[in-house]
């Protein structure tokens, strides 16, 4: 277990740099979840046109590793549909439970460095608190 | 000094992440020494059987551990007698029987319960709910930034209406020790009565509850060696009596009628089932070992091993420290600079060094420390100073490691 692994340069860059973070005027849906057991909390708000994501973006407390997923995912599903948007969050969860997911299908390159995370159970609740959020905005519009 | 009792704690001695155990967190759970394992294994392999129900041999010697561990609590606690030691599954339970019973059936609209914002969720809530079912109001006294409480200003709230204070009596957060004694006081003087969450304390400090003149007070048994799965109500006796059970069924019952049914006597009127034998039977042997260090050996050295870690942690810049300067036991609630606690407490777990992070069950307290989350060491018996040597050594790495990654 190197810590190397879970704190990659990509996922510090996000964390210090955070994109899409802040709120918008226009809105389609917002989702406000907190991790119960560690007081972690993200708030993201989507807009949703023609079956679309067309914007994303959060606010929230956390540690590094909930922070900068938080970041990628914002990145990660601009553009995307809904249904393309769910199959991302499915993939991603496997990613967290170890599973050898093919990581080209992440339309964002950085996720990629999250993988380490999956050796540190612990901590794969903070990685995928954003997922949750943005399953459940779309979920909700659908 | 090597610490002579470490090695009665047989989980103690392994590597986690290829380092030598520290374990800095009792404050959650405590570990457990070997005579309390023995007693379990010794009662499942030996004399495994209900409690209150045959007749036959093994059943009377479980009946004896069982009643003989009551005994033993009631001495450890000084109550008056065996009647007012309710078994439970742990504290979280016991609070939520006086809440349930006792206030839901004696408070109404325009009765007060006072608590403070520093209580552990499972002194909150149970309170909270009763408040809302019953229509009293549920109100805080104020706390002083270091978590202490300034009875003047505690002394102004207190009024006939006033009809329950919640309280703890040692903070999981803060390692504040609230003035009980005085509390019971100034609540007897208006004719409510005083619940005293005793979760961290009953580990740490001799707890005396007739002398405290305590109404009711709850602890947990896995947070003072004993096994999870067992806990203490105490409750004075004319108390207890006029409160009606919340739970039914075997066990607790005297004579059962098609329309109705009676109770036992105390205690057993609130033990409805099988109850937690090998627990209770863990936690007497518990006791035993606490009683045989001394629970002021166990006080002052966990007092100290707190200062200790105090001052040394306070060396390290930019780490805050939460709760008073000084009459602190047995933890140390902090943040590392901006570094998240999640994250200070996995770079310490790859060394070996286990603390918590997080809200530590206390969001209204977090909210009031204006924190989303603190990291917590915690210290017990089998901790001595080269555990905090490691703790600190580790925050040092911590810090380096996340400057490092940060540049
Ligand atoms: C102050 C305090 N009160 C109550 C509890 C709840 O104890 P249990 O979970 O054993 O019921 C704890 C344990 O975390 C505590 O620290």
């Amino acid at each position: 277990m190197s810590l190397d692994d879970l704190y990659r340069r990509v996922i510090m860059d996000h964390y210090q740099h955070p994109r899409n973070k802040g709120t918008f005027e226009d809105g389609t849906v917002s989702i406000e979840l907190n991790n119960p057991t560690c007081g972690d909390r993200i708030s993201l708000q989507l807009h949703l046109e023609e079956g679309k994501i067309t914007k994303a973006m959060f606010t929230g407390e956390g540690c590094s590793i909930s922070l900068s997923s938080a970041s990628m995912m914002t990145e990660a599903v601009k553009g995307l549909t809904y249904e393309q948007a769910l199959e991302l969050v499915d993939l991603f969860s496997r990613m967290m439970l170890g599973e050898d997911v093919d990581v080209e299908k992440f339309p964002l390159e950085d996720i990629e460095a999250l993988t380490g995370v999956a050796k540190f159970p612990a901590r794969i609740k903070c990685a995928t608190l954003a997922w949750k959020a943005l399953e459940k905005g779309v979920n909700e519009h659908k | 000094m090597t610490n002579p009792w470490k090695k009665d704690f047989p989980i103690l001695h392994q590597q986690v992440n290829g380092h030598p155990l520290v374990y800095l967190d009792s404050g959650a759970t405590s570990q457990k020494p070997y005579p309390v394992i023995e007693a379990m294994s010794q009662y499942y392999e030996g004399y495994n059987s209900n409690v209150h129900r045959g007749v036959h041999t093994l059943g009377t010697k479980a009946t004896d551990g069982f009643e003989g561990a009551r005994e033993k609590i009631r001495k450890f606690i000084n109550a008056k007698s065996v009647q007012e030691i309710i078994y439970t599954r742990g504290t979280t339970t016991a609070i939520n029987l006086v809440a349930s019973s006792y206030a839901r059936m004696n408070l109404q609209p325009g009765d007060e319960i006072i608590t403070t914002v520093a209580e552990h969720h499972s002194n909150f809530i149970p309170w909270q709910q009763a408040a809302k079912a019953t229509g009293a109001t549920f109100k805080f006294f104020p706390l002083e930034a270091d978590g202490t409480l300034d009875l003047a200003k505690v002394a102004e709230m207190i009024t006939p209406q006033t009809k329950v204070i919640a309280i703890h009596h040692l903070s999981n957060v803060m390692g504040t020790v609230q003035p009980i004694k005085e509390l019971a006081q100034m609540i007897h003087a208006v004719g409510g009565v005083i619940s005293v969450d005793g979760a961290q304390a009953a580990p740490h400090m001799r707890v005396d509850v007739q002398d405290l003149d305590v109404d009711f007070y709850q602890f947990s048994g896995h947070k003072m060696m004993g096994p999870t799965g067992i806990g203490v109500l105490y409750g004075k006796k004319a108390l207890l009596e006029q409160m009606e059970p919340i739970e039914f069924g075997g066990e607790m019952i005297d004579f059962v009628d098609l329309y109705d049914s009676t109770w036992k006597e105390l205690p057993w009127k609130f033990e409805g089932g099988t109850p937690i034998i090998a627990g209770a039977i863990g936690l007497g042997a518990a006791i035993d070992y606490l009683e045989a260090v001394g629970m002021d050996t166990i006080e002052e050295h966990d007092r100290k091993l707190a200062t200790y870690a105090a001052e040394q942690m306070g060396q390290i810049e930019g780490l805050t420290i939460y709760g008073p300067k000084s009459e602190r036991t047995g933890l140390v609630t902090f943040n590392l600079g901006d570094v998240h606690p999640h994250d200070v407490a996995t770079v310490l777990d790859a060394e070996g060094i286990a603390v918590r992070a997080g809200h530590h069950c206390c969001q209204p307290l977090m909210r009031w420390l204006k924190a989303s989350a603190t990291a917590r060491a915690s210290f017990y018996l089998y901790n001595d100073e080269s555990d905090i040597d490691a703790l600190v050594k580790g925050l040092k790495k911590t810090k380096e490691y996340f400057g490092h990654v940060f540049r």
